[in-house]
């Protein structure tokens, strides 16, 4: 779901993500009147902490989703809009992060959540090499 | 920060725990082992972690921990039976202390 990394340091991503015009997700939610999910903002979320822990690690560390606590789904986001994604980091634990995470369209705040995701090494060549390439594609490698 | 006596780290580390994964206090012993005996899963424990790492102001080496017991390097009551646990996290505090 992320498009482009737009800035990151070590406590700290911000990200575009871009809504699609069209997508299966919107056909059932809802006819008439299309919305992304719900969880597919805490997806972004947590996508954005994801890559900035893997950053971290510098892509020596996979980062998976383990809790989302506290999330606030304050707006609703129409296909087409343009996101922007916020990480920031609350601890580095050891084989896990709690980060905060935030969605906003323009000056508005679309959601947020505190996200705790379990990060380990990657268990697969493959996975460590797809994480890599997608990285590149996202200017954050 | 907290720090100071085993015991006092015990009760702390038990408060932690009965609020974290709401278990019964009276079930938190020295004796007792946090995983084995406390019914806690990995994700409760990832809570109890975080909060102990936030009350103590340290980074409990988990991973570390583990990989000792998984390579037979050392027992789990060494790290995951409560008494232990205490005194495991007051040796970090004193180290950073240090």
């Amino acid at each position: 779901m992320i498009d482009r990394v737009r800035h990151h340091d070590a406590t700290r991503l911000v990200a575009d993500a871009h809504v699609p015009e069209a997508s299966p997700v919107f056909e059932g939610h809802f006819p008439g009147f299309p919305l992304l999910p719900g969880v597919l903002m805490i997806e972004a979320m947590a996508q954005a902490c994801g890559w900035l822990m893997v950053a971290r690690s510098d892509f020596s560390r996979m980062a998976l989703l383990a809790k989302v606590g506290e999330a606030k789904l304050r707006g609703m986001v129409k296909p087409g809009a343009a996101l922007t994604v916020t990480a920031e980091l609350i601890h580095d634990g050891s084989g896990y992060a709690v980060l905060r995470g935030t969605l906003a369209e323009g000056s508005s705040r679309a959601a947020e959540a505190e996200l705790t995701l379990r990060t380990m090494a990657f268990p697969a060549p493959e996975l460590e090499a797809a994480v890599r390439a997608r990285a590149l594609v996202i200017g954050l490698a | 920060m907290s720090s100071g006596a085993p015991e006092q780290t015990l009760q702390t580390i038990a408060d932690i725990i009965a609020e974290t994964a709401s278990v019964d206090r009276a079930r938190i012993t020295p004796t007792a082992h946090v995983i084995n005996d406390l019914g806690i899963d990995s994700l409760d424990f990832l809570d109890i972690v975080f909060e102990i790492d936030k009350r103590f102001g340290v980074k409990v080496p988990v991973e570390a921990w583990t990989e000792q017991v998984n390579s037979g390097k050392a027992p789990a009551e060494q790290f995951f039976v409560m008494g232990s646990l205490a005194q495991r996290i007051d040796e970090l505090v004193a180290a950073k202390q240090a």
